[in-house]
């Protein structure tokens, strides 16, 4: 027993190793962590866990396919992309987070499950009414196609995906560290009291939050629509779940802690689908959350926090 | 007159799901389904009441029992010569083996039960966040597992030749007992206890109340009343592993906070209003009485009503309190939900 389960261990390892799944499962990696800075910055200063933060990204995917239908220039598929999501952003924010502003974490988290099912029913209808199921944005496509480099294939958007990443991440770094509203989004996401207290206006700093983390849904959406180019409602939904475990389990008070645990289970992930043998692969989730409860009860306040972290209040 | 006070918040719950039953019963049987659908609503909701509602803890985790409890209740209800021709690679003392439909719904609570007291063991000791994920976690493992294994279940297809022995009767009678259950433990010391500590941990860690074991208690509690719900679920709709999975993890969610997530009259209220809801809507999608929505507008309209429930009355349409008996003025209010 303990023979096949080293082997086993050993095969996993040696698969894992290659540098084919290395680079697809940091391609992985890569899109998560934008997810994850998308809501860990909306978590910082609101408080709230953004679950309809997938449904920005599949409206995103549906402007896409709406521009490739009609053979629009990419670039205006592009363009209308970024408009629609932060459209959507902002207006979510106003008509719903912020009357609620005030309310319990749970009132709140609820609240984005119905603008979630709230979207994703508008997306079914607009799906259903040319009797196809989903819609392709073939536009994007070409960027899938393969790069050779030292036998390994590199797919073109696993390449983009890993700069782009970067880019936005240097960006936001800069951007909170440089700016006046950064270093009042920082402020306020420590102690937004306080930080109000001393002039911080709350109405500004969450509008750019909101605003940040509806580009970052953009370039997600553009992103994952060149890896999976058919776009249904459920478009995004597990690749926010997944994000959101691996939010928590980075530790979410922190947005470079949340980051880096949205770049790692999307690197778990990549690597587990990479290397599991097939008949195991079906039971990938079940690794995958397993890894998430494991550490959820070695850290439980976060894997990438030093100390002990906040005492919560239970 | 001091004990008909302390019982009386469960008489309203307890009225509700029986006038629900009633009214239910007068209509033919496509009508009557929304009935029996809303009452099986009704006992998954007071399940997950007894842990979110006693603790303040999230949990996304409940379906999963709920799911354990359907699969240990439809694989058991089959019947023997029925298991090799839809469930070919059971264990084998599973597929020697049918119980009746009382014997199943009671082992569906009793492996619920189970399951959640050993998923809980470790997990209760995690709050926030992170239990909110953590038991997330279990969801999605339980459904991964239940949907490809097939030595004890049906895996990807759905339940076939369960015997539908939930009618409206079945669904009530599960509904009274779930809404019981949760209110004895809700009154008991242990109870009480937890519901301090949701509302002060530090004070109640000062009295000597441990939290953990509290949270235990009402976990295990609670996933016995979900396995039992979804004993009663499997034994009226053929259902696969999808059913139990997220939809009906957000929906249960939305119901207990829409309610009140605090008291089991919201919980009671909140299953109710929501499912009747969505059946008003989806008859209004078959075209009645004149209104005629075009088809899938349905959820547009329930996510549309909760958002606006949630920003108009943020605590619940009961906002999270018991029904009293009396409203009695004093001096220095009552404690909510103490009575």
């Amino acid at each position: 027993m303990s023979a096949v389960l080293a082997s086993g261990l050993t095969d996993f390892l040696r698969s894992a190793i290659e540098p084919q799944v290395q680079v697809d499962a940091i391609g992985i990696g890569a899109i998560y962590a934008l997810m994850a800075v998308g809501i860990g910055l909306v978590f910082g200063v609101l408080r709230l866990v953004n679950f309809a933060y997938g449904q920005l990204v599949m409206a995103g995917a549906f402007a896409l396919a709406f521009a490739s239908d009609r053979d629009w220039p990419v670039w205006l598929g592009i363009v209308l992309c970024f408009g629609v999501v932060i459209a959507l952003s902002m207006a979510m924010d106003r008509v719903v987070f912020r009357p609620l502003r005030t309310q319990s974490p749970a009132t709140m988290l609820v609240a984005t499950f119905a603008v979630a099912f709230l979207l994703q029913a508008i997306a079914l209808l607009i799906d259903q009414s040319d009797d196809t199921l989903g819609e392709p944005a073939a536009s994007l496509a070409k960027l899938n196609l393969p790069w050779t480099i030292l036998g390994t294939d590199v797919r073109k958007i696993t390449v983009v995906a890993i700069v782009t990443a970067a880019v936005c991440l240097v960006a936001l770094v800069l951007f909170l560290g440089r700016t006046t509203v950064g270093l009042q989004m920082r402020a306020a996401s420590m102690d937004f009291q306080t930080a109000r207290l001393i002039g911080v206006r709350a109405n500004r700093v969450i509008g750019s939050a909101v605003l940040v983390s509806g580009i970052l849904a953009a370039i997600v959406a553009v992103m994952l629509t060149v890896q999976q180019p058919l776009v249904t409602s459920t478009f995004a939904l597990r690749e926010t779940i997944v994000v959101l475990a691996g939010v928590v389990v980075g530790g979410m008070n922190k947005l470079l802690s949340a980051t880096l645990g949205g770049f790692a289970i999307g690197y778990a992930s990549g690597l587990l689908g990479g290397a599991l043998p097939t008949e195991q692969s079906q039971y990938l989730p079940s690794f995958l959350f397993g890894l998430v409860i494991l550490t959820l009860l070695v850290r439980p306040a976060g894997l990438f926090t030093r100390g002990r972290g906040p005492v919560e209040r239970v | 007159m001091r004990q008909l006070r302390t019982f009386a918040p469960v008489l309203a719950p307890l009225a509700l799901v029986a006038v629900t039953a009633i009214v239910g019963s007068f209509f033919e049987r496509s009508t009557e389904i929304y009935f029996i659908n809303a009452l099986v609503a009704v006992s998954i909701v007071v399940a997950l009441y007894v842990f979110v509602g006693n603790s303040g803890v999230l949990s996304f985790g409940h379906i999963a029992f709920v799911a354990v409890g359907s699969w240990t209740a439809g694989v058991l209800s089959v019947p023997v010569e029925e298991k090799p021709a839809t469930m070919p690679n059971l264990f084998g003392f599973l597929s020697d083996t049918t119980v009746g439909n009382i014997p199943s719904l009671l082992l569906a609570a009793l492996v619920g039960g189970l399951f959640a007291l050993l998923a809980g063991l470790p997990l209760m000791r995690l709050s926030g966040l992170a239990a909110g994920i953590a038991t997330f976690a279990v969801l999605e493992i339980t459904n991964n597992i239940l949907r490809y294994y097939e030595r004890v279940g049906p895996g990807l297809n759905v339940f076939s030749s369960v015997p539908e022995t939930t009618d409206m009767q079945q669904a009530a009678i599960g509904a009274i007992v779930a809404i019981v259950v949760a209110f004895l433990y809700q009154v008991s010391r242990f109870g009480r206890q937890l519901r301090a500590a949701r509302d002060d941990a530090p004070a109640a860690r000062a009295v000597g109340i441990s939290v953990y074991l509290q949270r235990l208690i009402a976990f295990a509690l609670s996933g016995a009343l979900a396995g039992f719900a979804g004993g009663l679920y499997v034994h009226y709709l053929p259902i696969n592993a999808d059913v139990v999975y997220l939809d009906l993890t957000f929906i249960t969610l939305a119901m207990l906070v829409i309610g009140g997530m605090t008291s089991l009259w919201g919980a009671v209220v909140g299953a109710l209003a929501v499912s009747g809801l969505d059946s008003l809507l989806a008859e209004a999608e078959n075209g009645l009485g004149g209104v005629d929505l075009p088809s899938g507008s349905r959820i547009v309209v329930v996510g549309a009503l909760m958002a606006i429930v949630l920003i108009l009355r943020p605590s619940g349409i009961t906002g999270g309190k018991e029904i009293r008996l009396r409203r009695v003025a004093r001096v220095a209010p009552a404690k909510e939900g103490a009575t």
